[in-house]
């Protein structure tokens, strides 16, 4: 599924939750449930994301050309946000990520949901997020 | 402290002059628990800020036209009122900042710079807000003095055993608070002091948290500084005061005396020699000043016992319903405490749990609370904060009780 499909997939999840804020923090919560524990070795400073107000660790992978996303918080919140990019962005090939325009966020009213402090924090992870498919690019490259 | 009062004041009258207190957060109503941070203005207060900029805003102490006049007398309000609101002795002993930072980065970097030698010792307590550590560290690094740390114990009180056995002939300098921003213990600031004077050290305490919930008399606690934050007290953001002794604060070379600053503060420096001017170079926060007057006012005619009584009450409440909590654990179990509860819950992160007591409308403080030595001394990264004011209910604290429960149940299976 191409990236702006998962994005129009999640905002219409979102929008079930009719704007409340309690139900929308406990389906976030429960979306970073989901998402696989990383290992206390993968949970590295070398791993962390920098620029976030709670811990974040993230390592990608490439298998033919598309890459894999693994990521954790030790804040539950923080880890169903970034579950939902991992979503967006695992299997996608570093061409599409880098060109990415992330509506989702303005349309779920993310800034109103995470305040500006994790705003900044799902930034980096963003700007994380892309640093990878630029090496990869790059690495396929002078391949 | 700690008997139990009852208070002879109308919560719900109070709770009416208080218009940010009525309305909804994420759909529900409002509960304010972050009071150690800031603390909720009154209308008096807020009418006293527009009472100024709409009728007599000019510059104090320079002209002699009828509003310079009018805000200059206003201005001088406050400092009686403050003089008389924490009793000191002179009125010129009552020098405004822009709050408890300043006032400990004024007399860190004055009488630090102009007094301190190699060796000196300062000491400060493991109870201490970053503003009550840092200008010290930057001191001592600059004169080679040393910092020396009074212990914590496990319920978050100061160590005075240990403290006796920091105190020297060396010491110049003892920084502590009244109460605790991150626990709400109140300190043996009293006991503190005269140790301290008897080996001729000076004191400073950091009043941020007792000026809305204790009494102060500095005369009779004999400290040598005493600072306050107007936020925390009711009163405006942006200013505060320092009061010193005055024949200290007569020694003490001007604050902005120093350094690279010099040619900037001459003419205030020419101009304002006597105290308390001598440290309020340039134009004054005058409107937040002037509006402190009616936070005084505010918490004069209720009356501290009885804020206090009431305060006392809801930490009593709040504590035994924390402490049903099977899952939730308190930190700072100090036996006399201002109104401020921090607890954790074991394999829930603090900034959860105030996101999802956000989502149902109440505001509590999550993280370190600009306490970080505190929080390695307990070996955790943070807490939650719930912190009580005048206005806060019985009501309020069962609503955060709720939340707590569902996120408990939610995140703990």
């Amino acid at each position: 599924m191409s990236i702006n499909l998962i994005q129009d997939e999640i905002i219409s999840e979102f929008s079930l939750l009719d704007g409340d804020m309690e139900m929308t923090v406990f389906y976030i919560m429960e979306l970073g449930q989901k998402l696989p524990e990383m290992s206390s070795e993968e949970k590295s400073e070398m791993n962390e994301v920098k620029g976030c107000q709670s811990k974040v660790w993230m390592t990608a992978r490439l298998e033919k050309n598309a890459i894999y996303f693994s990521a954790d918080s030790n804040t539950a919140i923080t880890k169903g946000l970034v579950s939902l990019l991992v979503r967006i962005f695992n299997n996608q090939s570093p061409e599409s990520i880098l060109s990415a325009d992330l509506y989702f966020m303005k349309k779920i009213g993310m800034e109103r949901f995470i305040g500006t402090q994790r705003s900044n924090g799902f930034a980096a992870m963003t700007k994380q997020i892309k640093l990878y498919a630029l090496a990869f690019k790059t690495q396929l490259a002078t391949h | 402290m700690n008997a139990v009062l009852t208070p002879k004041i109308d919560i719900e009258k109070i709770r009416g002059e208080f218009p940010i207190l009525h309305q909804q957060i994420n759909g529900k109503p409002l509960v304010y628990f972050d009071n150690a941070a800031t603390n909720q203005k009154p209308k008096r207060v807020i009418k006293a800020l527009t009472d100024y900029y709409q009728g007599y805003n000019a510059n104090i102490h320079r002209g002699i036209h009828t509003l310079a006049e009018k805000a200059t007398s206003a201005y001088e309000d406050t400092r009686v009122a403050m003089w008389k609101f924490i009793n000191a002795q002179h009125v010129e002993e009552i020098i405004f900042t822009s709050g408890v930072t300043e006032s400990i980065n004024l007399v860190a970097s004055s009488y630090g710079r102009a007094f301190l030698k190699e060796g000196d010792e300062i000491i400060i307590s493991g109870l201490e807000h970053h503003s009550n550590i840092v200008p010290w560290q930057m001191i001592a690094e600059e004169k080679k003095a040393i910092l020396k740390v009074i212990s914590i114990t496990p319920a978050g009180e100061i160590d005075l055993d240990h403290y006796k056995k920091l105190l020297s002939d060396r010491t110049k300098i003892v920084a502590v608070n009244h109460a605790s921003n991150s626990l709400g213990t109140i300190n043996p600031v009293k006991e503190i002091i005269s140790m301290a004077h008897a080996v001729e050290a000076f004191v400073l305490i950091d009043g941020a948290q007792a000026s809305a919930h204790l009494p102060i008399d500095v005369q009779d606690l004999d400290c040598d500084f005493y600072c306050i934050s107007s936020h925390k007290m009711y009163g405006p953001t942006g200013t505060g005061i320092l009061y010193g002794k005055k024949k200290l604060l007569e020694k003490m070379p001007p604050y902005m005396g120093g350094g690279e600053m010099i040619k900037d503060v001459t003419f205030a420096k020419t101009t304002y020699n006597d105290l308390p001017y001598k440290f309020e170079a340039g134009t004054p926060n005058i409107a937040d000043v002037v509006a402190l007057k009616e936070a005084v006012l505010f918490i004069n005619e209720l009356g501290k016992e009885n804020i206090a009584a009431h305060e006392h009450n809801l930490l009593q409440y709040a504590t035994a319903k924390l402490s049903a909590l099977p899952q939730v654990k308190l930190i700072g179990t100090a036996s006399n405490k201002v109104s401020v509860q921090s607890f954790i819950i074991d394999r829930i992160h603090p900034f959860d749990i105030g996101q999802m007591l956000d989502a149902r409308g109440i505001a509590v403080r999550t993280g370190h609370h600009c306490t970080q030595p505190l929080m390695d001394s307990f070996g955790i990264e943070g807490t939650v904060r719930a912190s009580f004011a005048v206005y806060n209910t019985r009501e309020e604290i069962d609503q955060m009780i709720e939340g707590l429960k569902r996120i408990i149940g939610f995140l703990i299976k």
